[in-house]
Order: structure tokens, then C-alpha cells, then sequence
């Protein structure tokens, strides 16, 4: 684990594996659960691993409210850094930001992976396009986040004393900058056309958090986009198929730009 | 000691139809406006004897709930203002957190205190964790809004040469003027009900009054304790006025009628906490150890075992009897001389406290009982209170 201080932001990041640099942005939930498919992405990429300001061990600077400053936050980040032609991969939340920096700049970006992200508002005002998961019952929430929820979710009985207080201090982060407007900003979906970088969305088929459908608009949205369904697989499919999504980035990267 | 009479309007006409949530998911098909006016008018004819009787009034607000029909606590005060002539009226209160526009809360308390001629206190409520769904408010910064909306008020109601500006996090005003000004000087009395030794030092720190609900015999004295030792090192005076218990009383001709009514009052401890799970602790409303103690529990840890008996053991409030409450230190019921005499025992173990707000009515207790139950307590127990001191 590193610290990087930003202004004011000390940013807890891990880094893993050597090559090319891949920025990912966890979501909102299920923080410990990325690692089994991070440390596939860490055998082709130099993989940076942030824990955004608020969630985990990460202080929130008071001024930090929106998915915006985490957007900033993160390009100052890569400027930091140095970084060049970054594949910057973003899950659920996590594409949200992913989204917010492209629509500002894509100078440091060269590909963008969307996992099942949220953040755009498609439809009329008495649509629920993202699941409410603070209304619905916690049980009915994991079975339209994981397609094998006696597989993917966690124990949370076994966790100590700091592994549940991070957990805890991810969802209080996530209320935080997305209650309301609920897990999107309404002027997003006018400036997609900025996100000028190739894109691929990735889906899991039985997501029902932010369903397929969604998932196809964002796609259609994109002006240089592909789309990848992951079978078996809900909201976050690189925690219950991680070998696939891995491959599907993979062979993203691997391919020509055809814009 | 200053006696006040609350009830929450409950509509319990719908309480035989529902199950596993009495708030926020209930439809409300299941409210008939004109039994619910005909509940309305006898609850504020209660509220109106009161001003007779010599026992002051409280009213308080829940949203999208058969438990409490009371969803603006003013509305109920700005007629009672009007129809009442000498008790103080206390709304405890507005969830300043939950309302988005500060500037009207301070507008509907002056304009109360201004009609009452100086009989209104204000009570600023952080609210309980499923009011949040039905304000939509983010619970994430829940009381950061609070503190800035109550540090609103307070300067929009104590500013005479106005307007001014407030440009904070969470309220934008460039012209902060409200009209009409208080009657009281500086403003009216300002009250906050808690629930944490934590919540009443924050509140000691500023002077306000604090009302504590449902802490029964083991929660409330850390609750009083922390509050005076704030209130000692803030250099302010340590006070029984600033300090309130709610108890539900039952008081009867005989020892079995005070029970009876305390037996039906006593609906309201058994319903009020039946909530859908998922709205009992939204992330970010508790701290992050307590959600994080709920989180290895599987959500049943937060806000469980909080009504106690005396020894320490968890009661179920679904199950509660009227021993249990009793014992438990949240009611007092019986004969007035067992209404005192328990009262007496609870105010010396938690070190005296200035005013008892007395459910005097709840759950299904009738108009007929609820008048009983209140002249009677007016007759026999208020005129003793004196004797303990405050």
C-alpha cells in the first residue's frame, strides 16, 4: 500500500504487475472482492488500484461531495504520474468517475472499459433505471447484484474489526456522493460525445441493478464503443467471472483502433 | 416541573392490516381521510383540554407512516396557538436535516411564536434513520446539515437589520429577511431530542434543551450525565429545565384502570419500531463502528436492545407488557399515588430532570380514556410534582 498526496488528498494506492499502465476504479460495494480479477489484469498491466477519498482507510477531504472532485482527483492523479495512453477501467461507481474524466479530458487516457457503470440517466422522470438499493430488502439487492449470491457474497460474519469497518465506510462514501440525484448526474448524458477514446462496455447478462438494456444504451451512446456480454454473471462480473473479463479487456487492447 | 402532553395522532385503523412494516412502504389506499379527520379533530380537542388542565402541549412529525398521521408538527400548533390561551407549545419537532428550506422553518416558528403570543419552543430533530427515505435527504451528512440549518434559524429568527447573506455547504441565500420576527427574546426556547451521551454534549454545549425518548432506567443517566458535565465545562448553568424525559403514563382510579390505558398507550412502543429492515440504519446515518458492529450481525445490530429492563436484559418492544415498561423505567402507570411514587424513583436515579413529556395518549386509547386519563393526571399527580423539587 502507498500514499500519494493530491492538494489535499492523501490516496491510499496499491499498485500491481509491470507493463502498461491501467487505472481501476472500484465501485461502490465489494471493495475486497476485486482482487481475484486485478491480479489477472496485473499479469499484462501495471495495474494502479486507488481507494477513493471516503471509502476504506481513504480520508474525504470535506470540500470532496461529488463524483466530480473524484473525476479531478483523478486526472491530477495521471498527470502526477506521468502517465500516458492509460487503460483506464472503471466498475459500476467506478465507471461513473471513469466517465466524468473522459467528458473532461481524454489527454492521458488511450482506451476506456466500462463494467455495468452507472451515472447516466436515460429514461423519463417516473423510470427507475438503476436499482434502489437503500429501498429494496438486502436480500432481494444481492440476488439482483451477484447471478450466484451463495457463491459471490461475502461472509460478513467473518470479517474483523477493520475489514467491516471498511465496508462500512464504503457505503457511507457511496451515499454520500450518490443519494441524490440517485447514482447519476443529470448533465452527463449531454456531454457523452466528449468521451472520444475506444471504448468497451462490458455487461453481465443478468445484472439487474443496471440492466442490459441500460448497459446497451451507454453503448450506443459512445461514439467509438464495443459491447462484451458476460454470461453467468450480474452486476459485477469480473468478481464472479473474472478470468472472462480479464479476457475481454485484453483482447480489447490487443485490437485495432479502428477510428 | 413542567408537565407535557404528546401523542402522535397515531391512525391506527390501519395498524390489523399491516405486518412487517408499519412506515415508509405502506400505501396509503389504507388511510379513509374521514375517519383519519374525525382522528384529527379528537386528538386536538385533547391538545385544547390541556389548556384548562394546566398540562402544556407537544406535538412532533413522522412522514409516510400509520403510526404517526402528525406529518407537519406546526400544523396542529398554528391551530392550538390560536385555540389555547395559556400552556406552552412545544414542537419537538421539525427534522431541520430533512427539510430543504431552513428560512421557511424559521418563518413557521415565528409566525406560531408571534399568533401564541410567546407560547411556542422549538424543537430541531435529526430524525429517526427511516425518515430519510420518505425526505430523500442524504444520510451521509445528515447532521453537518442539520448543524447548518439550525445555525440558519437561529440567525435568520436573532437578526432585526436584515437582509443578510448565507452562502454555506448545504443553503444558499443571498437575502436571508425573515418576517414576521419572534415574540420571545432572543428567539423561543430551542429543544433537541437525543438519543447518545455523544448527541447531549453536543447539545449541552449550546444550551438547548434535550428530550429523551424510550432510554427507560439504564440509557437515560448517561445520557443527563453528559450533558451536565458539558454543560459545567461550556460555563453554562447546569439546569433541570434542560433537561426532559418522555415516559408513557397511565393513571386510573384504581391500579388496574392506570394499567389498562398504559396497556393501550403502550401500542404505540410495540408499532413505532416495526420498519422493513433496509430502512432501519442507510449508510452513513450511524457511525462507522456502529454499522460496522450491524454489518457482522447481518443488519439485526443497529438500534437493537435499545429498551432495556432495569437489569440489563433486552426487551422485545413487539412484546412489551406494561410490567416490563414500568420496570424498564418508559412508563409509569397505576393509581396517581404509583404514578408519583415511580416517577419519584426514576427522577432520583437519573438526578432530577425539568419537564416530563407525558404520552398521555397513543395506540388505540379512546377519546373518553384519554380525557379520563389526563384530568385525572392533572387532578391528582401534577399538583404533587412540586414535591420533587423542581
Amino acid at each position: 500500500m502507498e500514499r500519494i498526496q493530491i492538494g489535499d488528498v492523501s490516496l491510499e494506492v496499491r499498485t500491481a504487475g509491470e507493463g502498461p499502465p491501467l487505472l481501476f476504479l472500484h465501485g461502490g460495494d465489494y471493495v475486497a472482492q476485486n482482487q481475484g480479477f486485478l491480479e489477472k489484469l496485473a499479469r499484462r498491466w501495471r495495474v494502479l488500484i486507488p481507494r477513493h477519498p471516503g471509502f476504506g482507510g481513504s480520508a474525504r477531504p470535506s470540500g470532496f461531495r461529488t463524483v466530480h472532485d473524484l473525476a479531478y482527483l483523478y486526472l491530477d492523479l495521471l498527470d502526477r504520474q506521468r502517465l500516458g495512453k492509460v487503460v483506464l477501467v472503471g466498475s459500476s461507481f467506478g465507471g461513473w468517475i471513469a466517465l466524468e474524466m473522459c467528458v473532461r479530458s481524454v489527454e492521458r487516457i488511450g482506451r476506456l472499459v466500462l463494467i455495468d457503470t452507472l451515472g447516466v440517466k436515460f429514461g423519463g422522470r417516473e423510470e427507475q433505471d438503476i436499482a434502489d438499493i437503500y429501498a429494496l430488502p438486502a436480500d432481494e439487492v444481492l440476488r439482483r447484484t451477484f447471478f450466484t449470491p451463495e457463491r459471490a457474497a461475502p461472509d460478513y460474519s467473518k470479517l474483523d474489526d477493520a475489514e467491516a469497518a471498511a465496508v462500512a465506510s464504503d457505503r457511507a462514501a457511496t451515499a454520500l456522493y450518490g443519494w441524490r440525484p440517485y447514482m447519476h448526474d443529470p448533465g452527463l448524458r449531454q456531454w457523452l460525445h466528449r468521451v472520444r477514446v475506444p471504448s468497451l462496455v462490458i455487461w453481465g447478462q443478468g445484472d439487474r441493478i443496471v440492466s442490459l438494456d441500460y448497459g446497451e444504451k451507454l453503448w450506443r451512446s459512445l461514439s467509438d464503443a464495443r459491447f462484451e456480454l458476460i454470461s453467468e454473471a450480474g452486476h459485477y462480473p469480473h468478481i464472479e467471472r473474472p478470468e472472462a473479463v480479464a479476457d475481454a479487456i485484453e483482447r480489447f487492447a490487443r485490437a485495432e483502433v479502428t477510428s | 416541573m413542567k408537565v407535557w402532553h404528546f401523542s402522535e395522532m397515531a391512525y391506527h385503523p390501519a395498524w390489523p392490516e399491516l405486518r412487517d412494516s408499519y412506515r415508509v412502504v405502506v400505501p396509503n389506499r389504507l388511510y379513509d381521510p374521514k375517519i383519519g379527520a374525525d382522528l384529527y379533530h379528537r386528538y386536538l380537542d385533547e391538545w385544547a383540554l390541556c389548556d384548562e388542565l394546566g398540562i402544556n402541549i407537544m406535538t412532533n412529525e413522522h412522514h409516510a407512516t400509520a403510526t404517526c398521521a402528525d406529518s407537519v408538527c406546526t400544523i396542529p400548533m398554528a391551530i392550538l396557538a390560536r385555540e389555547t390561551k395559556k400552556v406552552r407549545l412545544l414542537a419537538l419537532g421539525m427534522p431541520i436535516g430533512n427539510r430543504n428550506d431552513p428560512i421557511r422553518v424559521a418563518e413557521e416558528y415565528s409566525m406560531l411564536d408571534v399568533i401564541s403570543r410567546g407560547r411556542i419552543e422549538m424543537g430541531f430533530v435529526k430524525g429517526v434513520p427511516f425518515e430519510i427515505s420518505p425526505a430523500n435527504t442524504n444520510p451521509a451528512d445528515l447532521m453537518e446539515r442539520f448543524w447548518e440549518a439550525h445555525d440558519l434559524i437561529l440567525k435568520a429568527m436573532t437578526t432585526h437589520d436584515g437582509p443578510f447573506n448565507w452562502e454555506g455547504t448545504h443553503f444558499h441565500y443571498r437575502s436571508v429577511n425573515v418576517w414576521p420576527r419572534p415574540w420571545q427574546e432572543p428567539h423561543p426556547p430551542v429543544w433537541m431530542p437525543v438519543g447518545s451521551p455523544g448527541s447531549a454534549a453536543e447539545a449541552a454545549e449550546r444550551g438547548m434543551t434535550i428530550g429523551v425518548l424510550n432510554t427507560g432506567w439504564v440509557r437515560t443517566p448517561p445520557i443527563f450525565e453528559a450533558y451536565r458535565k458539558r454543560a459545567a465545562a461550556a460555563g453554562r448553568p447546569v439546569t433541570p429545565q434542560r433537561l426532559a424525559y418522555m415516559a408513557l403514563i397511565g393513571v386510573g382510579t384504581t391500579r388496574e384502570e392506570g394499567q389498562r390505558r398504559a396497556d393501550q398507550i403502550l401500542d404505540y412502543s410495540r408499532t413505532s419500531g416495526i420498519v422493513a429492515p433496509q430502512f432501519m440504519n442507510p449508510p452513513g446515518y450511524a457511525s462507522v463502528s456502529q454499522s460496522a458492529q450491524a454489518l457482522r450481525m447481518s443488519g439485526g445490530g443497529f438500534r437493537a436492545g435499545r429498551i432495556q429492563s432495569r437489569d440489563g436484559r433486552a426487551i422485545d418492544p413487539r412484546k412489551m407488557t406494561v410490567a416490563d415498561a414500568i420496570d424498564a423505567g418508559l412508563s409509569f402507570a397505576g393509581t396517581p399515588d404509583d404514578v408519583f411514587d415511580q416517577l419519584g424513583a426514576f427522577y432520583d436515579h437519573v438526578g432530577g430532570f425539568g419537564h416530563l413529556l407525558m404520552m398521555g395518549q397513543g395506540g388505540v386509547l379512546s377519546h373518553e380514556e384519554t380525557v379520563a386519563n389526563l384530568t385525572l393526571f392533572s387532578e391528582a399527580v401534577l399538583p404533587r410534582l412540586e414535591e420533587l423539587g423542581v
